[in-house]
């Protein structure tokens, strides 16, 4: 019922990105236009929209991979602008959608990474590596010492996972995680997703085209459409009250 | 002024220096013909390999060596002498006179830079000191030297040469060695009888019926064809444009009734052709002589005398006789030079044959015959292989990555690496020359020039194109961009740097090849002096070892590629 007194961990205030005018569009293209919205720690929440609404823009603008052109983003209460890239980067998770590992380095190396950057000595940080594998549910014996091109799909994600994981951050940015996935990996995938979630309390960012996905996994859901944030709300809300046609339209998908 | 050379057949070095007059053009243009020759077994070496590793650390140690070894200030230890030549066999023979000669009546040590290519090079290659002493002539000194009109006689030509050298760079011409090697026209001897023409008046007369067939450069010059047509009231038939080999053969057929030849040429024996007095003295003397650095002399005052024991030693029936056996015989210039000495009494008298006749003897025998050359030979091209490919990889890799990261104008630089790989090589050894003289590091240069593009292309592309996801999510997680350098990008991108790396090194191997045109050693100068002497033998001494050389270091280098290919990479 009360504004919630603690310090939302993640905040976008009226945040625009503008990308410099390519040819033909003489004022630039507009990726955001003015969003808003605040993100209580512990709280998972699913952006949904076509490809191009700028739900990954939005994303990326928490950790720094895009700089807005207006607006403040806040992490924990602090600008971004004000924190260093670098540092800013470690303190929170990463989960691409393919995986992103480096095809180079064995699983466990790939888990340790931002361990290691953190400057965790070495049997620390392999320590850890293997628990987080064991927490994906990826026994450390058999895939610790393989290369990402000798797992699976699934089995990388997985590993994408303890990878995001491996420094304990607060935050976890997922930009279509289960996008690559079969529809049985990806089920599994989700099941593992929820079991994490109520076991460790992140606060989740998750971007994903899949509206089923999104109510599954989500506490709330904000549906993004050509750069603006229509609505954010949980998912019955949603359904009961949509803020406008588009949404409505969307949801009626979900269900076609 | 009556040439000497009496109307008979004439004999003359395959590649006339009277040729190079106007410039070093006729030199290069000639010698990029071969270079198109010579170029054409790189496809070949270029083609994959078999080899193991071991190959990169014997080069480098090839490499160090032949730098301690051979680096041009070495060439000037104070007792040492470097005698030079251009690249046609009369050239070649008076430069092996020359050294044979201070080897014999001097305490000097004799080095030979033997068959550089062209006048202009030897002549660089004179001023900077990379060479002592060589061979030049009196008219090509005048025109393509000192740049002015070849309206003097033989003596006022001499005259002006010596004063002008002096003053300008301190050069001397000792005294000519008695016979001119100019151009001239010749016709069968046939039809000389027949029409009885001793001179080009004579063929003036009648020129309405003859068909004529001259070089390209004879035709195109004011000084060759359209200015005798103009002294001479010349008219021919008809007039063809014909490689100087095609020639003489065609003269020899009587499918052309003139030419343009030059007056040692032993061809002019074979092809049974004599020459017409030029009497109206349209060409300009070319008399032979040696050509020293006045320094040298200073130094070492027995050079001046020792060759001035040459004065007037030959005329143009002995140097075409001289001319044939390494023309047409075959015979090698240290065989011929040492019995034109003996004959002239210069030499001590029973000296043995410097060089057994392998001409008989099977292919793999004259290649163990020639095992000690071979192999430094071998050493000289790996070494500057390796040199050239060495500092490639220290700038390009650099280069690329610099340009990855700045990413404007990358591609405009790369492009601009790329013309320069257009550039015919020996081009681009020709323009190092007045900047680094000749030997081994303009050719070092030159080839690592060519190295540059292969590398900074991949290294570019390849650190661009390192797998996008991976570069995102190690951005995404905290890692620097150093750190995404050298643990992410760079380790992805090196099987392809490494395969630029891999495709500059056949080139450069190949390429070498050509660094003897400017006195650099290497595999090129059995071949070089191989097309002079039309030896099939010494040609293929050099192009198959450096054709193996190639598939090796290509073998080699794609087993590197392989094992330090990253693991978990495909």
């Amino acid at each position: 019922m009360l504004a919630p007194v603690a310090t939302p961990a993640l905040e976008a205030v009226d945040v625009s990105k503008t990308y410099p005018g390519a040819s033909g569009t003489p004022e630039g293209t507009a990726a955001l236009a003015g969003v808003s919205l605040s993100i209580a720690s512990g709280e998972t929440v699913a952006l949904v929209g076509e490809s191009g609404c700028g739900k990954t823009t939005l994303l990326r603008t928490f950790n720094r991979l895009v700089d807005p052109t207006a607006g403040v983003v806040r992490v924990e209460g602090k600008p971004v602008a004000e924190t260093d890239p670098i540092g800013l980067r470690r303190r929170i998770g990463y989960v691409p959608q393919d995986g992103g590992l480096l095809p180079h380095w064995r699983i466990e190396r790939n888990v340790e990474l931002v361990p290691r950057l953190l400057g965790w000595d070495r049997d620390r940080a392999r320590t850890r590596a293997r628990e987080m594998l064991n927490l994906v549910g990826l026994a450390p014996d058999i895939y610790a010492r393989r290369y990402p091109a000798e797992l699976s799909g699934g089995q990388r994600q997985r590993v994408a996972f303890a990878r995001a994981l491996a420094a304990d951050p607060p935050i976890i940015l997922l930009d279509e995680p289960f996008g690559a996935l079969d529809a049985l990996t990806r089920l599994e995938l989700h099941r593992q997703f929820q079991t994490l979630q109520e076991t460790l309390h992140k606060t989740m960012v998750l971007v994903t085209h899949d509206l089923n996905e999104a109510f599954r996994l989500a506490g709330r859901i904000g549906v993004m459409k050509k750069g603006r944030l229509l609505q954010l709300a949980p998912p019955d809300e949603l359904t009961t009250q949509p803020a406008d046609g588009y949404v409505r339209e969307l949801l009626e998908l979900r269900h076609g | 002024m009556g040439r000497p050379s009496p109307p008979g057949p004439l004999s003359r070095p395959t590649r006339p220096p009277p040729r190079e007059r106007g410039n070093a053009c006729g030199a290069f243009c000639q010698s990029l013909g071969m270079v198109v020759r010579l170029r054409s077994p790189s496809p070949g070496e270029v083609g994959r390999g078999g080899g193991r590793g071991g190959q990169g650390v014997r080069a480098l140690f090839g490499l160090l060596l032949f730098l301690l070894l051979s680096f041009p200030p070495a060439a000037h230890a104070a007792d040492r002498i470097v005698v030079g030549s251009k690249n046609f066999e009369e050239s070649r023979l008076l430069g092996e006179i020359f050294a044979q000669l201070l080897e014999s009546r001097t305490e000097l040590q004799v080095e030979r830079r033997l068959g550089l290519a062209g006048t202009q090079v030897c002549f660089e290659a004179l001023k900077s000191g990379a060479i002592d002493v060589y061979p030049e002539y009196t008219g090509t000194g005048l025109v393509s030297l000192l740049g002015e009109p070849a309206e003097l006689g033989r003596t006022e030509a001499m005259n002006r040469v010596r004063s002008e050298f002096l003053r300008r760079w301190n050069l001397w011409w000792l005294s000519p060695l008695g016979f001119e090697n100019s151009f001239e026209i010749a016709v069968p001897k046939e039809l000389a009888e027949r029409e009885r023409l001793a001179t080009i008046s004579d063929l003036a007369r009648i020129s309405g019926r003859l068909r004529g067939g001259f070089g390209h450069e004879f035709v195109g010059r004011e000084d060759g064809l359209p200015g005798l047509e103009k002294t001479y009231g010349l008219k021919f038939a008809s007039v063809e444009h014909l490689q100087q080999a095609i020639q003489y053969q065609a003269a020899g057929d009587r499918r052309i009734d003139a030419m343009d030849a030059y007056t040692t040429d032993a061809r002019l024996l074979r092809y049974n052709l004599v020459i017409l007095r030029d009497d109206k003295n349209f060409f300009p003397p070319y008399e032979a002589a040696a050509l020293v650095r006045g320094e040298t002399l200073a130094r070492h005052p027995e050079v001046g005398a020792v060759l001035g024991l040459l004065a007037g030693a030959f005329d143009e029936d002995s140097m075409r006789a001289l001319n044939f056996r390494l023309q047409e015989k075959g015979e090698s210039e240290a065989v011929v030079a040492l019995d034109a000495l003996r004959a002239l009494g210069l030499t001590g008298g029973g000296a043995e044959s410097p060089e057994p006749e392998h001409r008989g003897a099977g292919f793999a025998a004259y290649l163990w015959s020639e095992r000690q050359t071979l192999a430094k030979r071998t050493v000289e091209h790996l070494g500057l292989s390796a040199a050239a490919l060495l500092l490639g990889v220290l700038v390009a890799v650099p280069l690329g990555l610099y340009l990855e990261r700045k990413r404007r104008g990358a591609e405009s630089v790369i492009r601009v690496l790329g013309l320069l790989q257009t550039v015919p090589s020996l081009a681009l050894l020709a323009f190092m020359i007045p900047v680094l003289g000749v030997g081994i590091a303009p050719a070092i240069v030159a080839l690592w020039l060519y190295s540059l593009y292969p590398i900074v292309r991949n290294t570019y592309s390849g650190v661009r194109d390192a797998d996008p996801r991976a570069v995102d999510a190690a951005t995404a997680l905290g890692m620097t961009p150093g750190q995404i350098l050298t643990q992410v990008r760079l380790p992805l991108a090196a099987p392809i740097i490494l395969a630029g790396i891999r495709t500059a090194a056949v080139i450069t191997v190949g390429t070498a090849t050509l660094a003897a045109f400017i006195g650099a050693g290497g595999l090129g100068e059995p071949i070089i002096t191989g097309l002079q002497l039309a030896n099939a033998r010494m040609i293929l001494s050099g192009a198959v070892p450096a054709a193996v050389l190639a598939l090796l270091v290509d073998g080699a280098l794609g087993w590197a590629e392989k094992a330090l290919r990253p693991a978990g990479l495909g």
